[in-house]
């Protein structure tokens, strides 16, 4: 559709220069300075003063709570995306269409209404609050309650990241395994999991991500006992209502190195390729269009 | 799908960790649920608390502490937070949980001064040497005055201040209603911008430097004048304001439930002792100790408080007259 009426937007360099210093003039103020302006706020008082608020015995264990609950959900949450992609990708059934969209709730529901959603569920005034309160389990405001709603919010990113690309790898892999005499287990873990494996890697580091800095669900469900229930955000939040706002950065640095962290792992995982939709060229009967040769329970055996 | 699901539940189980059996012994914990900015006041109380009963008893306890907005806190208690006590700056969340069978209806008597150990009143922090001349409430409606506080809609500290204002005018203009709402809907012209909270307000009249005055309550103008600078901010108290109590009671249900009344019984009577008014008399609040308010009778300007009971006739009344959708704080409040 290339007409040659004059040169295209970008082709002046005016214009080029502009669009590109606008870019990083937004870049700056909004990525870099807010970034800058909490390693700076927290060495204001000087290193030592850092180091104080940073070993205060709350805050770290705000920062193990963190890392507590990234411990249980991201895993949980990998092998419910791994189960719900293969699933999905693998096997036709009733009701796929439906699984798919419940898979991916929690990114269109707001998190407060998640926690909020879990007190209607478990609070004492709740569904379950009666048979719970005899039960002596504590749920809402501890440990299960807050590894709950950071699971409920990130739920869908490791079975995002591999729904599309196991569904450009198609079947043909895992019939050809079954066709050989490959049970179910051994076909996941030879044919399946290798193809898989970055994309997969790239979906668990971005659920770890989102664990770690999730607020408002777990802000509803944490009763934000300090040194018991308070995590590295609320704690962020707490020592900032406090007027402590050296220590609400110092404790933020915290949580800002782990999201470095995790964006290098990220980038890293990028270059080997994950995080790109389509690594093989996918076949033209790919895809959701099933293949008649074989029955697809068979792979389940 | 059935091992799933018989997965699932196992893990269920596993991480609900069980609640602190119902012991025969006295449980050595309690847990205090406040509001958002005493971290560092309980910090204090809760340190002398546990020396004083190491001291006495000889025995090792803790107070664990839960800080968040007083509304949220009540609702969580409701929901099954198991705080032992409250300590709360708003009544009507006191309320809350007596409605909801957690606390006595008759909380009120349990302790002295309403159960109120400490109080506190809507202040003003002003720009160093006080350029604009703000003395009292009628300063805040003058045409080149500009007022930073939350919105009443959503701040319980915005609130006493709405409320603060419209006692003021009252007394000035003797219950003449459509004076009075003049009055406080001028107020709400001399706001440049509304935050939803206490902490933003602070933030647009500290940091973004907008405004002549910023109105809270007058222990939290000295905090944010220790915390930015006490040669850039000095507190004025105006020589009417409104008193703003700040009530603790025991959570009955959960106390029974735990054991821990006697524990949650001597914390709760610790702030009422000389030590524990000396600890939260230091951190800016009034408080009742007569020899502690003689000791720090500099800190504390005269002020004539007027009370919400005599004023308005009671939270019930305030929350049905003014507070209530279509209330009088709508009428005056408007589009904004």
């Amino acid at each position: 559709m290339a007409t040659r009426s004059g040169p295209r937007i970008g082709e002046r360099p005016a214009v080029r220069r502009s669009l590109l210093a606008i870019v990083l003039v937004l870049a700056a103020l909004i990525l870099v300075a807010p970034l800058v302006v909490i390693f700076v706020q927290a060495f204001s008082a000087g290193f030592g003063a850092f180091a104080r608020t940073i070993g205060e015995p709350d805050t770290l264990h705000a920062a193990g709570l963190t890392v507590l609950t990234a411990l249980i959900a991201v895993p949980v949450n990998t092998a419910f995306g791994i189960a719900a992609a293969w699933a999905v990708t693998k096997f036709d059934f009733p009701l796929k269409r439906l699984l798919i969209i419940v898979i991916e709730i929690p990114f269109s529901v707001s998190p407060i209404v998640a926690g909020v959603a879990y007190l209607f569920v478990y609070g004492l005034q709740g569904l379950f609050g009666d048979a719970l309160q005899s039960a002596d389990l504590k749920i809402l405001f501890a440990l299960p309650g807050i590894v709950l709603a950071s699971m409920f919010v990130t739920a869908p990113f490791v079975a995002r990241e591999l729904i599309p690309l196991m569904q450009a790898q198609g079947r043909d892999l895992e019939e050809a395994a079954a066709s050989l005499g490959a049970g179910g287990l051994r076909t996941f873990l030879r044919v399946t999991l290798p193809n898989i494996r970055w994309a997969l890697l790239y979906g668990v580091v971005l659920c770890n991500a989102r664990v770690m800095g999730e607020f408002g669900a777990v802000s509803v469900v944490s009763g934000n006992v300090r040194g018991q229930t308070n995590t590295l955000p609320l704690h962020i939040e707490l020592l900032y209502h406090d007027y402590d706002t050296a220590g609400a950065f110092a404790a933020a640095t915290i949580l800002t190195v782990l999201a470095l962290v995790t964006l290098v792992l990220k980038v890293w995982l990028e270059r080997r390729g994950a995080g790109r939709r389509t690594r093989r060229p996918a076949a033209p009967a790919a895809g959701e269009v099933a293949v008649p040769s074989l029955p697809a329970s068979g792979l389940a055996r | 799908m059935k091992t799933l699901l018989a997965l699932g539940l196992a893990l269920t189980a596993a991480i609900a960790v069980p609640a602190a059996p119902a012991a025969a012994a006295e449980p050595t914990t309690i847990l205090n649920a406040s509001y958002d900015i005493s971290r560092e006041l309980f910090a204090t109380i809760d340190k002398a608390f546990v020396a004083k009963v190491k001291a006495d008893k000889g025995t090792d306890v803790t107070v664990d502490q839960s800080h968040a907005g007083s509304s949220k806190q009540a609702r969580a208690i409701l929901e099954g937070l198991e705080a032992d006590v409250v300590t709360f700056n708003q009544v009507t969340d006191v309320e809350a949980l007596v409605k909801g069978g957690f606390v006595a209806a008759d909380w009120q008597g349990k302790f002295p001064d309403n159960a109120s150990p400490y109080y506190s009143l809507p202040a003003f922090l002003v720009r160093a040497g006080n350029p604009k001349n703000i003395r009292n409430w009628d300063d805040l409606v003058r045409d080149d005055v500009k007022v930073v506080f939350p919105n009443p809609k959503t701040s319980g500290n915005a609130r006493y201040t709405y409320l603060a204002a419209t006692a003021f005018a009252r007394e000035a203009y003797g219950n003449d209603e459509a004076k009075v709402k003049e009055f406080v809907k001028k107020l709400f012209d001399n706001v440049p911008v509304f935050d939803t909270g206490g902490r933003g307000a602070t933030t647009t009249f500290v940091e973004r430097e907008i405004g002549d005055v910023l109105i809270t309550f007058e222990a939290e103008t000295r905090g944010i004048a220790k915390e930015f600078g006490e040669d850039k901010f000095q507190t004025v108290v105006p020589p009417v304001s409104l008193l703003a109590e700040f009530p603790v009671a025991i959570v009955d249900r959960v106390a029974d439930k735990r054991g821990s009344r006697p524990l949650a019984q001597s914390y709760l009577d610790f702030l009422y002792s000389p030590e524990g008014q000396t600890l939260i008399a230091g951190n800016g609040n009034r408080v009742r100790d007569k020899d502690v308010v003689a000791k720090f009778a500099s800190s504390f300007p005269k002020v004539r408080l007027l009370k919400v009971e005599d004023v308005f006739g009671g939270w019930q009344k305030i929350q049905a007259e003014h507070f209530a959708s279509g209330g009088t704080l709508d009428e005056l409040y408007g589009d904004r």
